[in-house]
């Protein structure tokens, strides 16, 4: 479905000169697999994201979706942003509509079809509502409906629920997880939240950083729903976390510098028991 | 009565002069005359600036090579009044309507040009980005459906300075345009010494200006920003 090969991408940057954000990265990801992006900040996550949607040009590498390069963005390779990105002059209905206004469907029909992953959403109620007058959850669902009606093979979304409260942020995963139960669509996540990561994933791939390169990947055998009863799940979750924290390591040492020293008795604290939850 | 104090006699006039000009002007005619033919050339420049303008400021958000060119110019031309351009437009055009309206749009294209530049360019990128994956392309569907939306709040700066810019040039115009319109009335009133409708075409202009902001550009932006939640 998505076929990575030696992508390297290099930023012409004002500070650093000739930055080096991936570095002949490979993945492969089948159809219908949900995978989970995770690394320290910085590390490329976005920008492979990015070229996989076509935002942004590869120029060494390939990448290909369906067996075809990917040349610019397209309906079939929809994205579900951090910061939501609806429109905010449309409601939610003219939102979630929009996409097919641009495949020149009818009025009726695209409303049709717009409403119908709306109830999925459980917003059936704020079709004629605009955006801002929306909660933070509501919104990403808007997105998801937004991205769903299109009726795309993959969905890419990087860190969706990175800006929600917990309980928002849980009710959303198994919404998710339910979706693509039902629906079967290939999805490459990205997220800082480990336990998101495993929970919803076939498979996590850990990534290093300066150059990004694709350091580890787990794969997920626990039965679906994943549960964080589990013991397998929970395993799972303290070898990434582990691994991840060298690279975290790595991170706060390349940017505090000689810093580093003062601060690091004041991170390997408390801090480093909530590393469960996230990085 | 206080204007009396520095013996301006006739070169002042006193409130019943000027009511009753008004009054005159409003039966017998000539004032409704002149509101119209100036309200028609302003509406006719108005337009048209606001559609170049809009244009022009897309194209310098888009092609960054214009911008570094042009761009540079149009801020230049921004600070020349567009009455500086008068006698060019009497030459190419003559004393007429053409002249006004070419001025008034002048007057009125810089600015709406900038303000439509500065909108475009703030748009944030993930509105962009989710347009072209959702096939909005990049020509004039992502013009219309996402562009000029989004940029709105600048846009409507753009047009409400734009409006009092094309006013101003238009009365400038018209004092030295022959025909009928506010400004050669003031101009025939003070062939004739008449400062009771000098006075009162005055009024008419200002009263013109803030109820047109007020009634259709505040009303138009409020309704649209309260879609918008505010926000900008
Ligand atoms: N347009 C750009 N110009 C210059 N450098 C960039 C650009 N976009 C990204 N980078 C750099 O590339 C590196 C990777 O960025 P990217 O956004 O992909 O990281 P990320 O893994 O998504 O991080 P986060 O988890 O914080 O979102 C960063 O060091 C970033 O500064
Ligand atoms: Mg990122």
């Amino acid at each position: 479905m998505i076929d990575i090969k030696n992508v390297s991408k290099t930023y012409d940057d004002r500070n650093r000169g000739r930055y080096n954000a991936l570095n002949q990265v490979s993945l492969h990801v089948k159809k219908g697999e949900f995978v989970s992006l995770v690394g320290p900040s910085g590390c490329g996550k976005s920008t492979l994201l990015n070229m996989i949607a076509g935002f942004e040009k590869t120029e060494e590498g390939m990448i290909e979706v369906n067996g075809e390069k990917v040349k610019g963005p397209g309906p079939d390779r929809v994205v579900v942003f951090q910061e939501h990105g609806l429109f905010p002059w449309l409601t939610v209905l003219d939102n979630v509509a929009f996409g097919l206004k641009q495949k020149g469907m009818r009025k009726k029909e695209r409303h049709e079809l717009a409403l119908e992953q709306i109830k999925a959403v459980h917003l059936s109620k704020f079709a004629a509502s605009f955006p801002h007058q929306l909660s933070g959850g509501m919104k990403q669902r808007v997105a998801i409906a937004r991205a769903l009606v299109m009726d795309p093979a993959i969905l890419l979304m990087d860190e969706p629920f990175a800006a929600l409260d917990e309980q928002t942020r849980f009710i959303l995963q198994s919404d998710l997880e339910e979706i693509w139960g039902r629906t079967h669509k290939t999805i490459l996540f990205i997220t800082h939240n480990i336990r998101e990561a495993v929970m919803l994933s076939d498979r996590v791939i850990v990534m290093s950083t300066q150059p990004g390169t694709i350091k580890k990947e787990f794969n997920v055998q626990a039965s679906r729903p994943h549960s964080i009863g589990d013991p397998l799940i929970h395993h799972l979750e303290r070898k990434i976390t582990d691994e991840l924290a060298d690279e975290l390591e790595k991170v706060v040492k390349g940017e505090m510098g000689d810093d580093y020293r003062i601060k690091k008795n004041h991170f390997s604290g408390p801090s480093s028991d909530s590393m469960g939850f996230g990085i | 009565m206080g204007y009396r104090i520095f013996n301006w006699g006739w070169k002042f006039p006193s409130p019943q002069q000027t009511f009753q000009a008004f009054y005159d002007g409003f039966t017998e005619g000539p004032l409704w005359g002149a509101i119209v033919a100036s309200l028609r050339r302003l509406l006719i420049s108005f337009a048209i600036s606001i559609a170049l303008g809009t244009t022009l400021g897309f194209l310098f958000a888009r092609y960054r090579f214009l911008d570094q060119t042009f761009g540079f110019l149009v801020v230049a031309l921004q600070t020349v009044p567009s009455i500086a351009w008068l006698p060019f437009a009497i030459i190419w055009f003559g004393l007429n309507d053409t002249a006004v309206i070419f001025i008034t749009t002048i007057g009125a294209t810089w600015t709406m040009s900038m303000a439509s530049r500065t909108g475009i360019m703030n748009i944030s990128p993930i509105h962009l980005r989710a347009a072209r994956m959702m096939g909005a392309g990049n020509g004039f569907r992502m013009f219309y459906q996402v562009m000029v939306p989004a940029a709105f709040p600048h846009l409507m700066t753009g047009i409400r300075v734009a409006w009092a810019f094309a006013w101003r040039a238009l009365v400038a115009g018209e004092l030295v345009a022959r025909g009928v319109g506010l400004g050669q009335m003031l101009q025939d009133s003070r062939d004739i010494g008449d400062t009771a409708t000098i006075l009162c075409i005055v009024i008419v202009i200002a009263i013109i200006g803030t109820l047109s902001d007020h009634l259709c550009f505040k009303r138009l932006e409020d309704r649209i920003m309260l879609r918008f939640g505010n926000i900008k």
